[in-house]
């Protein structure tokens, strides 16, 4: 009795000391995670920082009053949540790209050109976007690449302004992150492929299934599953373009249509000091978002029985 | 022979199923030979003008071959105020980066483990619902500057240390192995610490080989960091300071052009803003080019980590 009292005694001891060990990491994850929430109340002051917090005029729900009553603020919003989902919806809706890049190539025999493909394709994908901006500089700036051969063959007069207009945007936006991200994002399909149960092959073969039935009947349907659950998070991410493309990318004769949430809300905030509204309008951002990734997985739930996050 | 195969009905179908074949095969490596091009056409774009005689690249005539080659342009780009700073700057975030989230994330995963500890579940879900959301960037900006952290080089280390989803890795990771290890080096004696360092460490190797490499990359490309927490250029990271020259190439060129050691340069090896844009491009994507080959073998890991994240 007395034994295993001090048995446990110590184990219990043993769990305060593995805690105490990881206390500092989660000190780090509540400081740099949970702490930094604390600054949604920004959004009900007039922030300066020079003043800090204590300082600042509390002025309630002005800014969201502002965001959504001000008929030019309103404008403004509107135009950049019309630039938001155009461009989360043209990914959206080329989303099976990766999938259809991964079904052909698996039906390419030479392992040699396959391998060169998968290497040569995935590798925009580990360069920046300050560094695929810089590779657009060069091949389509109005003395790049593309316009110098363009005039070389009398083509045009007069070089094109492929970056600095507003022509077309949201395509050209659309372009460079496939550039960027369809070799990469075919590759856990290809390993899906790759996990396919050759014998169904065979046994399709056997029964005369041709190579587009079985690219159709068994390739596909296997990788459904992993297509839904990205379609899912993507969805679940409408409004989270990320701001590093947008950002490198913009100039004065784009800005337009080029200015999506995350990216206005830098140079709304950071750019251009308004840090209270610019915390509120990503303060909604933010809640929008959870609240879908939370719809997205029940509905994933219901559909499939499996939970997403 | 042939000849009469075609006639029968069946041996046409054959042939006809044979040429749909033929034509999907020529349709399918050309469009993949295509796409590889498109991919790979930049990058070779990029090295050949930097090797080729400034003139001539600054005119767009460097199109498929190198004309004119010397590599006066690295030795001018590295004498480029900045450059060897911001070069130290991202080598010193990448590497020590790495090694405190791979240590990081090794440990917690590990910890995360022991059933013993204190309320283990709870630790475990609060850092893993991380993932899922985030204050926003002003907050996140002002909390920064609260911590003393803006303009400190410890800004791109210390927040990225702990990592959820690097956790979660290890974790599983680390349940797959068997426990009666633990169990024995306990019973012989050593303590956590221990069967951290001389068990779980080493049997770790390619879970932490996949996050290594994943995070050294993410640090050596980060680029939103330097731009909104940091503002003194000797903090800068060879990302940033790519991004500033491309958006005053123009003043570089007459910067270098004035220097000393291209004052007696001709033609051909005379810096321009394209020259300088494109050589110092090269200069940060050649580490990506190196180390390509070897975490090409982490992919498949590797793009969990991605999707999660991302």
């Amino acid at each position: 009795m007395q034994q295993t009292k001090s048995i446990s005694r110590t184990r219990r001891k043993q769990g305060y000391k593995y805690f105490l060990m990881i206390l500092p990491f989660l000190i780090l994850s509540f400081l740099f995670s949970y702490f930094p929430l604390h600054g949604w109340i920004y959004s009900f002051f007039d922030y300066k920082p020079a003043l800090g917090l204590s300082g600042s005029e509390f002025v309630g729900l002005k800014w969201f009053k502002i965001l959504f009553g001000n008929s030019t603020q309103m404008r403004e919003l509107l135009r950049v949540l019309r630039n938001t989902f155009a461009v989360s919806l043209l990914s959206i809706g080329t989303s099976f790209f990766p999938l259809l890049f991964a079904i052909f190539l698996n039906e390419i025999k030479s392992k040699k050109f396959k391998r060169l493909v998968q290497t040569l394709t995935t590798l925009p994908n580990f360069i920046s976007w300050v560094l695929v901006y810089s590779i657009a500089f060069s091949l389509f700036s109005t003395t790049g690449m593309v316009n110098s051969l363009l005039q070389n063959l009398d083509i045009t007069d007069t070089a094109i302004r492929f970056l600095d207009s507003n022509n077309l945007t949201w395509l050209k936006m659309l372009l460079w992150s496939t550039w960027k991200g369809l070799g990469w994002g075919s590759i856990m399909y290809l390993a899906a492929i790759a996990g396919v149960d050759q014998s169904l092959y065979e046994a399709a073969r056997v029964d005369g299934a041709n190579r587009f039935k079985l690219m159709r009947h068994i390739t596909l349907p296997a990788l459904l599953p992993t297509y839904f659950v990205l379609l899912m998070l993507s969805v679940a991410n409408i409004l989270n373009n990320g701001m590093e493309q947008y950002y490198v990318f913009q100039n004065a004769f784009n800005k337009e249509s080029i200015e999506v949430l995350d990216l206005y809300v830098y140079n709304t905030g950071i750019t251009g000091a308004g840090y209270s509204i610019a915390t509120a309008l990503s303060m909604l951002k933010s809640l929008v978002s959870v609240s879908l990734l939370f719809c997205v997985n029940f509905l994933s739930k219901k559909l499939r029985g499996e939970s997403i996050i | 022979m042939s000849h009469s195969q075609m006639k029968s009905p069946k041996a046409s179908r054959i042939y006809d199923h044979s040429m749909k074949d033929r034509l999907f095969k020529i349709f399918n490596y050309t469009v993949f030979t295509i796409l590889t091009l498109i991919c790979a056409y930049p990058f070779y774009y990029l090295i050949i003008n930097t090797i080729s005689a400034n003139n001539l690249s600054a005119g767009g005539s460097i199109n498929f071959l190198p004309r004119g080659i010397h590599f006066q342009n690295y030795i001018d780009v590295f004498n480029l105020s900045g450059l060897s700073t911001a070069a130290m700057i991202s080598v010193a975030r990448t590497v020590i980066g790495a090694i405190c989230t791979v240590l990081a994330s090794a440990f917690l995963g590990f910890m995360f483990t022991q059933q013993k500890m204190w309320k283990r579940q709870f630790w475990y879900r609060l850092v893993v619902a991380t993932m899922y959301f985030n204050a926003g960037l002003i907050p996140m900006f002002i909390t920064m500057k609260n911590l003393q952290l803006t303009n400190s080089f410890w800004v791109y280390i210390i927040p990225a240390i702990v990592q959820p989803f690097n956790i979660i890795l290890v974790k599983t990771y680390v349940e797959s192995i068997p426990t009666s290890l633990q169990e024995a080096a306990e019973i012989d004696g050593a303590g956590i610490l221990k069967v951290f360092y001389k068990i779980i460490l080493p049997a770790c190797k390619p879970i932490l080989a996949t996050i290594a490499i994943f995070s050294a990359v993410g640090q050596w490309n980060s680029f939103q960091d330097t731009l909104i927490y940091v503002s003194k250029q000797k903090l800068w990271s060879l990302q940033y300071l790519l991004y500033s020259y491309l958006n005053q190439a123009e003043s570089l060129a007459t910067l270098v052009k004035n220097s000393g050691s291209a004052a007696m340069a001709n033609a051909a090896t005379q810096q321009t803003a394209t020259s300088i844009r494109m050589t110092v491009s090269v200069v940060v994507v050649l580490p990506i080019l190196c180390v390509y080959p070897i975490f090409q073998r982490y992919f498949v890991k590797g793009i969990m980590i991605g999707s999660v994240k991302g």
